[in-house]
């Protein structure tokens, strides 16, 4: 009973949902608003679905999809960067008050992320706190761009995404064994070469799990991108944000989500792999 | 070095949440400007009706769809921890684990496909707003209620349901007396989780509400492609009292434990 239920909320609310997304991804928009027809006709397939080609022969969603890829990597490299040092710097604390630097980490979250991006925005923009800091000290003459820049997206992008690496790591590294770490420095390793030599290879699967878990939705990301990215270098979600909200062609932008869903497999089933092997 | 990169991780995290709300207090009608200490935007924030309805909406929302995914995700959990191999179970779990990976517009556009199909064929529902929207937030919610579920169940072994049932209690018994409370902490986990997820959600609310269905998100979302509000300043010092005062409460009750 509860079983067929929950087969039927999950038929209804993610499997059906996904196929309507892969079969509009391929319908012939008449009018360009649905009902929208499948391409068979008599049984037989026919052309008239230009979205796949649009796609693969406009550069421009290519581009937009590469983008995503590198701004993700770039993303979830800082994270796992910061992470390390920061797990094990709550690690080192005292027990009492590693939960108290937890909450400190997740605190910011709760104002929700609009609100943080828009301090960003605050932050980096010509007329921003950071501009008006630099240009009173007479650093700079006149204000540096730094909103709708690489540099600033990646700073929203770490900043929202830096708890998804970070949690994860924390609880790896919280249970690891720390008497190999303890005998190579009674024996006269420095803090990093223990690091390096230990701790970094005992915990390399628990890392890549990190890096992935942000890598997959910052590849997708729309709402950062949008208030912190350039408007001319669109990442794949702005581009199926547009093409669904702006073009209204709807079935190029169900194609464009196929797409980034099939360049997402890869990392997706490496990540599964990873968390069973933990 | 650790301590060291903590604090600058730490305040990497703090500096633009902080310097936010300090400039909630500034008289300035710019954002991030000074112009000396004021109250202002906290009466203007108090004033604004717009934003009072998107809070009311978010929360009613959020309650709702927190709640249906409790209901959800606790079966989808309970079907994964208790039910061991059935036929199809990969494709459960995978489709039951897929709103966590999937990117959120897909999940978005896909959500809005299906109910504009459903209208086609069956009438139902008329256009999109809270009920869509709830809809939508619960059936993300519930994935990670799931996930949630299943772990606390895997976490305590079938003992006691099995000790139930050897003392002669009925399936339904044992799991309304038994398996029901042992899963109640984490049922109580994952409403909340699916609350702050619905109460902070852009993407899907983008697609899949309607006029009259404008969470605070979409609200402030709309209103920074404009620029930045002074009220919203205002409304982020009140959200991180809220949750400090959570924070703090939860801390001094766990210690006292």
């Amino acid at each position: 009973m509860i079983r067929a239920l929950a087969t039927a909320w999950l038929g209804l609310l993610v499997a059906v949902p996904l196929l309507v997304v892969l079969a509009i991804a391929f319908a012939i928009p008449d009018a360009g608003l649905p009902p929208f027809r499948l391409p068979v006709e008599n049984g037989r397939w026919v052309e008239g679905n230009e979205s796949w080609t649009v796609l693969t022969e406009d550069g421009f969603y290519l581009a937009a999809l590469l983008r995503s890829l590198v701004v993700a990597g770039a993303t979830a490299g800082l994270c796992l960067l910061l992470s390390y040092p920061m797990a094990l710097g709550i690690l080192r604390a005292a027990p009492g008050r590693r939960v108290l630097l937890l909450a400190l980490v997740l605190l910011p979250l709760c104002i929700g992320f609009v609100l943080r991006m828009a301090a960003w925005v605050g932050l980096l923009r010509d007329s921003g706190l950071i501009n008006q800091a630099l240009l009173a000290l007479g650093v700079i003459s006149e204000p540096l761009p730094m909103l709708y820049s690489r540099g600033g997206l990646l700073a929203g992008m770490v900043h929202s995404y830096l708890p998804f690496a970070l949690l994860p790591l924390y609880a790896a590294l919280a249970a690891r064994d720390t008497r190999l770490e303890e005998a190579a420095a009674d024996l006269g390793a420095g803090a990093f070469t223990v690091f390096r030599t230990i701790t970094l290879p005992g915990s390399a699967v628990a890392g890549a799990a990190a890096f992935l878990l942000v890598f997959i939705p910052a590849a997708g990301e729309f709402v950062i991108p949008a208030i912190l990215g350039a408007p001319d270098a669109l990442l794949a979600g702005g581009a199926i944000w547009q093409e669904f909200f702006a073009a209204r062609d709807w079935p190029l932008a169900a194609a464009a989500s196929v797409a980034l869903l099939v360049a997402l497999l890869p990392p997706l089933l490496l990540w599964q792999r990873l968390e069973q092997r933990r | 070095m650790t301590r060291w990169v903590l604090g600058l991780g730490l305040c990497f995290l703090w500096a633009p949440v902080l310097l936010m709300a300090g400039f909630a207090f500034s008289d300035a009608r710019q954002p991030f400007v000074w112009g000396g200490f004021s109250w202002r935007w906290f009466v203007a924030l108090a004033g604004n009706e717009r934003m009072l309805e998107a809070v009311t909406i978010s929360l009613l929302v959020a309650a709702g769809a927190a709640s249906l995914a409790t209901l959800a995700g606790g079966a989808l959990g309970w079907v994964l921890g208790r039910q061991g191999g059935f036929a199809g179970r990969g494709l459960f779990g995978a489709l039951a684990a897929a709103p966590l990976v999937l990117p959120e517009v897909v999940t978005g556009l896909a959500l809005l496909l299906l109910f504009v199909a459903l209208e086609q064929v069956t009438g139902w529902p008329r256009g999109r707003g809270m009920l869509t929207l709830l809809l939508a937030h619960a059936s993300l919610g519930a994935a990670y209620v799931a996930v949630v579920v299943q772990a606390r169940l895997a976490g305590m072994g079938r003992q006691l349901e099995e000790a139930a049932a050897d003392l002669g209690a009925g399936p339904g018994t044992v799991f309304r007396t038994v398996t029901l409370p042992l899963m109640a902490p984490s049922l109580a986990a994952g409403w909340g989780l699916a609350f702050l997820l619905s109460f902070d959600d852009v993407v899907l609310a983008s697609f899949t509400s309607g006029p009259g269905a404008t969470t605070l998100p979409l609200l402030l979302f709309s209103q920074l492609r404009m620029g930045p509000t002074p009220e919203a300043h205002a409304l982020a010092v009140v959200l991180l009292a809220v949750a400090g005062l959570g924070v703090a409460v939860w801390y001094g009750w766990r210690r006292r434990a």
